[in-house]
């Protein structure tokens, strides 16, 4: 389908995919085993200069926004959901800073980010806090001119490898998740280190870590926007980034569709091509139906984060849950369709299959989304305002 | 200028040409040829055009010369220590052929080094004559002093044909000198016929990485230059008791030369190089792992043959870019090529197509490699390269 | 260091398909595209050049819609793009080639290095780099592999040869081709590409650079092309049929009843 991109879109899609292709493939399945973290690509990602596709020009990006985040997320998922997130979660980590940061902290941080010299990271979840993230222990405490942190935040993509996290820790326990607050923490901070490294289902070559702080002081100047405003800084940011964990399953599928449908038409059997049997036909034929049908509801959907519109919560939890649904089913019949060979490491379906399931749990699970989505309705249909 | 174009009145609209332009440059407009502007005038079309309708206006070649003035048939006789390359035979091969067409005399050229010896061997294998340069300072090939005393060989004598190896050298030296004194030259020609009818040297050569085969002539220059491919034509069988003349003209040999080679360093660790080689055992991607080619390198041994390689296993970084086999590797010949685990891409088969047997082991019946293999075998080669080593040190 | 590349475009693929009932070549919607080659010279141009620095400027022949192509080069560091275009030029062999770029640099001039790659995909001929050298009065070397060290008086490089390398030193201006050992050569950047969208490709005619039309195109071709066929391969195919152990029997009784001599590979045969 056509989807009218601008030229510079287009630019961004052709060239992430070109790495995709040529650069992630050939080493997707090695990374996967190995679960190691690809510094060759983030390297090759700098030098393209697409870490800055959602930054402003003033800041050395390239002054596009989620969709030109997500257009890059989504080829390079084609190839590798796991080498994808550790670009889509430099900008999570960065997206607090470009919504709330000062104009310091965005000439000190944004350009390092969007050069690709450093990756950034967000923490917010903690071992007893998943879903219901005001649960949340990591306390700071203003002393003097400073902020000691303490506390442990688990799973944070780029862990160890981001040099600039930014961390939801509470400054006010009294007032719940209003006395949370926003900080932009640097990797080499001392007191601040790296727990374990997960060893994970999928998206094995993104590195995920426990960051442990231990009376480590930060600055004052670090705070994000105010302080109590911790929790709005990160349900907001997510509200932003969502259509780029979208992207990334919409990527995923895409890829497992391209793999199954090419060896449907060589994979013979009763002397015929696989493909030429209507159960194959049809499982292919809704696979791409499902692939298209979250395409739309993807780039939509970033088009209206990028409008600056305020209501973004419903859409954007609409659309990583269909993505990453449509990713979870269009990966298990890809493999199905591929059979036994789909099933095994020499092909590179059932790493798909692996990967598309975390999209379904990060970020917010999807029966969380669902639940945002329903009380969103619930609201509007109360206020009489809009239901389109 | 020169021009074509479609004679509208004579085209059927067969499209014959459109498919054998291989720029593309032929469309059809309402049931009509058209010539598009990326033509290159290459005039391959004219010919498949079996209506005449295409209309290729030539431009005579300017400066010709007097082509009567040119006789004799020469070859460039590479050496290494004063040692004949193989591609020197040969050259004298063909060369032999071509001259005795011509009823002319074969002659050798052989510069370097302490070559007294090699003279004889190139008699031996065909030359009437061999005019031999010698000197310290020519030792190791150089562009600039081989092209000055080539073309000083050349003003001298006006020969007609020149044949050189389309070898590493041979494809430096041959343009240089063509440049230089202004004739054609008709790059790794497979195949040379002279035109009975006049005399003009008929020089095939494939294009194209192997997918087309265009025959070339040169109708109005001399020297008539061609490179051609190694391990393509046939040697005689040498006759130690022919005669022959061995003839050490008066050139300068060049001194201060900008060109210095400092070095010449051998890599190729194998007894045998590839593109000398009498049996080459390559392997592919099938091969599974780099630690497999082991199984290459032994039977390799065994038959006292040399390893290559196809592109995909080189990219994996398996083994050198040396040892690749095809299009954008090395172009092979040998008696025998073992295909292990290759699936036969075209850009593979351009390397090693005319390798006098070809034996393909592949797990995939259908693997493209069966369809120029002499012989084929359906199977794994981890198992069945072991079975074979035991067979050839048996024998 | 000034540096110019040399790059010629050619057809995406070299496969020829043959019509078997009609005996032609069959070819469908073909793409243009850099001689794969002259993406490593244009590499190498551009690493030397960020060493050095100074201009890589790329050079071709070609139809007019070759400066599509020539932008591209921009977006992976070259400066400038210069395009040898008209139908003077046409039906050009490499000798004629060689002539019309020689000419075409003495008119970019100031030029340290040209960088050329090994061989065009479709002529193959590998013969315009040292026959554009030639034209020019200066030295070059073929197959370059690696470059050991460059200045502004020499460069010091490795040409392969059939087993192995050669190292030559040569003063500049000189001409080299590269084969693809010597390099990777980088993917676009976003801000190169937007820079290739909008810069201008000079191109030239063969007034504009003083080229003689005598010695251009077709005219200045000694050689002609007179006939050309699609190579057929009749080999007769025998397959080994059997267990592991009899294929492998068999295949080697076969061999060595063709003479095939297991210890002396000279004598094969
Ligand atoms: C690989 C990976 C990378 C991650 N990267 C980051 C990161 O970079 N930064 C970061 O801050 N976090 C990160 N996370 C954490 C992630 O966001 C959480 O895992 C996620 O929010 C879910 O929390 P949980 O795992 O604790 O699940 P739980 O909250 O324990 O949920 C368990 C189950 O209960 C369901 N459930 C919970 N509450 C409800 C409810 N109210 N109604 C219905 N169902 C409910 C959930 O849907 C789920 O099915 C990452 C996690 C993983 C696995
Ligand atoms: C411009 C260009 C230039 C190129 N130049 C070259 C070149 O010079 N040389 C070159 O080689 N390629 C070249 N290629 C690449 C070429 O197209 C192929 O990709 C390459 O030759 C494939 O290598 P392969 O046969 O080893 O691998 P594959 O095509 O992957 O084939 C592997 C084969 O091994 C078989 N196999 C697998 N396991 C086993 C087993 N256990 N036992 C037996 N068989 C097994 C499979 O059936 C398959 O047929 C070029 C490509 C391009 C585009
Ligand atoms: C079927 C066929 C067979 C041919 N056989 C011969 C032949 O035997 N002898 C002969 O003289 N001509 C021959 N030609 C013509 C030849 O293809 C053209 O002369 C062509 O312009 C240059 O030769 P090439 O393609 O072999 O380039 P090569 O010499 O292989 O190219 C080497 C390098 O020179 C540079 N270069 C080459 N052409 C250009 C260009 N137009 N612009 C910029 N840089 C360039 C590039 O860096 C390239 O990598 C043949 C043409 C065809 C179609
Ligand atoms: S081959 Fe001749 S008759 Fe047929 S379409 Fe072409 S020009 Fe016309
Ligand atoms: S002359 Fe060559 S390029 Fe032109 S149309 Fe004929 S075949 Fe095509």
């Amino acid at each position: 389908m056509n989807y009218y991109l601008t030229e510079e879109q287009q630019m961004i899609k052709e060239l992430a995919a070109k790495i995709a292709d040529e650069k992630v493939k050939p080493v997707a399945i090695k990374y996967d085993e190995e679960g190691t973290f690809p510094h060759d690509i983030v390297k090759i990602l700098a030098d393209s200069d697409l870490c800055g596709v959602y930054i402003s020009e003033e800041y050395g990006g390239f002054g596009g926004g989620i969709f030109e985040m997500a257009l890059v997320v989504e080829e390079l998922s084609r190839a590798c959901g796991g080498i994808a997130l550790s670009f889509a979660a430099s900008g999570l980590g960065a997206f607090p800073i470009i919504l709330y940061g000062t104009k310091e902290h965005k000439e000190k941080y944004l350009p390092q980010i969007a050069s690709g010299a450093k990756l950034a990271a967000f923490g917010l979840t903690e071992a007893n806090a998943g879903s219901d993230a005001a649960g949340i222990q990591t306390t700071a405490v203003l002393d003097g001119d400073e902020y000691i942190l303490n506390g442990t935040k688990q799973w944070i993509t780029n862990g160890g490898e981001a040099d600039i996290y930014t961390v939801i820790a509470c400054t006010n326990r009294a007032k719940g998740a209003r006395g949370f607050s926003a900080f932009i923490v640097e990797k080499g901070t001392p007191g601040f280190s790296f727990g374990k490294k997960e060893n994970k289902m999928g998206i094995r070559a993104s590195v995920t870590s426990e960051l442990v702080f231990e009376d480590c002081r930060i600055p004052k100047e670090n705070l994000l926007s105010k302080p109590g405003m911790g929790f709005i800084v990160a349900m907001k940011t997510l509200d932003r980034t969502r259509p780029g964990v979208a992207a990334q399953a919409l990527g995923i599928a895409q890829g497992a569709f391209d793999e199954a449908l090419k060896y449907s038409g060589e994979r013979v059997q009763f002397d015929k091509p696989i493909s030429s049997f209507q159960a194959i036909q049809h499982m292919l034929a809704d696979m791409a139906i499902q692939i298209e049908a979250a395409r739309c509801l993807v780039y939509q959907t970033c088009k209206l984060v990028d409008s600056g519109a305020k209501s973004i919560s419903k859409e954007s939890a609409m659309s990583k849950v269909f993505a990453s649904d449509t990713a979870m089913k269009v990966t298990i019949d890809a493999v199905q369709v591929m059979g036994g060979y789909g099933y095994m490491k020499e092909y590179p379906v059932e790493k798909m299959m692996r990967d598309a399931k975390i999209t379904q749990i990060y970020e917010g699970t999807n029966q969380i989304q669902r639940n945002v989505i329903a009380l969103e309705l619930i609201k509007e249909q109360k206020s009489g305002k809009k239901v389109n | 200028m020169a021009s074509i174009k479609i004679i509208k009145d004579k085209c059927v609209g067969c499209k014959l040409c459109v498919g054998s332009c291989p720029f593309g440059a032929i469309e059809m407009v309402d049931k009509k040829a058209v010539i598009l502007e990326n033509c290159t005038l290459c005039s391959i079309c004219v010919e498949s055009c079996k209506f005449d309708a295409i209309d290729f206006q030539k431009d005579e070649v300017s400066n010709a010369v007097d082509i009567s003035l040119y006789k004799g048939v020469w070859i460039f006789a590479e050496q290494k220590n004063g040692e004949p390359e193989s591609i020197s035979y040969e050259l004298l091969g063909v060369g032999r052929k071509l001259a005795d067409d011509l009823k002319t005399s074969l002659f050798a050229i052989i510069i370097g080094d302490e070559i007294e010896n090699a003279t004889k061997k190139l008699i031996a294998y065909g030359a009437d004559k061999v005019i031999m340069v010698e000197d310290k300072s020519l030792n190791y090939y150089n562009d600039e002093s081989y092209t000055d005393i080539f073309v000083q060989l050349i003003k001298e004598n006006n020969p007609e044909i020149i044949l050189l190896g389309a070898t590493a050298y041979g494809r430096s030296l041959a343009p240089k000198i063509a440049s230089r004194i202004n004739t054609g030259l008709t790059a790794d020609c497979t195949k040379l016929e002279i035109d009975l009818e006049d005399g003009k040297l008929l020089q095939t050569r494939p294009a194209f990485g192997g997918n087309l085969m265009a025959t070339i002539i040169c109708p109005k220059h001399r020297p008539q230059m061609a490179t051609v491919r190694h391990k393509v034509m046939k040697e005689l069988e040498p006759d130690e008791k022919r005669l022959g003349e061995v003839i050490r003209p008066n050139v300068n040999i060049p001194t201060d030369l900008k060109i210095k080679v400092k070095d010449v360093v051998s890599t190729i660790t194998e007894s045998v190089s590839l593109t000398e080689a009498d049996v080459i055992v390559s392997g592919g991607r099938g091969m599974g792992d780099p630690k497999n080619f082991e199984l290459i390198s032994e039977l390799a041994n065994v038959l006292g043959g040399a390893v290559g390689a196809s592109r995909a296993t080189v990219d994996a970084g398996w083994i050198g870019y040396s040892h690749q086999v095809g299009q954008t590797g090395q172009t092979v010949g040998p008696k025998v090529y073992f295909a292990c685990g290759i699936s036969g891409a075209i850009q593979h088969i351009a390397g090693m197509s005319s390798s006098d047997t070809i034996i393909a082991i592949n797990k995939n019946p259908d693997a493209p490699i069966f369809k120029v293999a002499t012989f084929g075998i359906v199977g794994d080669v981890l198992e069945i390269l072991p079975l074979l080593i035991k067979e050839f040190k048996k024998a | 260091m000034n540096i110019i590349v040399c790059v010629k475009q050619v057809p995406a693929t070299n496969e020829v398909k043959m019509n078997k009932e009609t005996n032609t070549i069959i070819r469908e919607g073909i793409e243009a595209i850099i001689n794969p080659f002259d993406t490593y010279a244009i590499e190498e141009g551009v690493r030397i050049k960020e060493k050095t620095g100074g201009k890589t400027t790329v050079l071709s022949m070609g139809i007019p819609s070759v400066a599509d192509l020539l932008k591209e080069t921009l977006a992976v560091g070259i400066d400038e793009a210069v395009l040898l275009s008209d139908r003077t030029f046409a039906g050009a062999d490499s000798l004629a080639t060689s002539y019309a770029l020689s000419k075409g640099i003495e008119h970019i001039g100031d030029y340290d290095l040209i960088v050329c790659g090994k061989q065009a995909m479709d002529g193959d001929t590998a013969q315009v780099g040292p026959g554009l050298a030639e034209k020019l009065g200066i030295p070059h070397t073929t197959y370059v592999r690696k470059i050991e060290e460059i200045n502004d008086k020499y460069i010091r490089c490795q040409r392969m040869t059939e087993d192995g390398y050669d190292i030559i030193e040569m003063p500049l201006p000189a001409v080299i081709t590269v084969v693809k050992e010597i390099n990777e050569p980088r993917l676009p950047s976003l801000k190169g590409m937007m820079r290739a969208k909008r810069a201008v490709v000079t191109v030239l005619t063969a007034k504009d650079i003083g080229a003689d039309s005598d010695l251009c195109g077709l005219k200045g071709s000694p050689t002609q092309v007179v006939k050309t066929f699609v190579p057929v391969h009749d080999v007769q195919s025998e397959m080994i049929e059997g267990e592991p152990e009899e294929q492998a029997e068999k295949l080697a009784k076969k061999l060595l009843s063709m003479q095939f001599n297991t210890s002396d590979s000279t004598e094969v045969i």
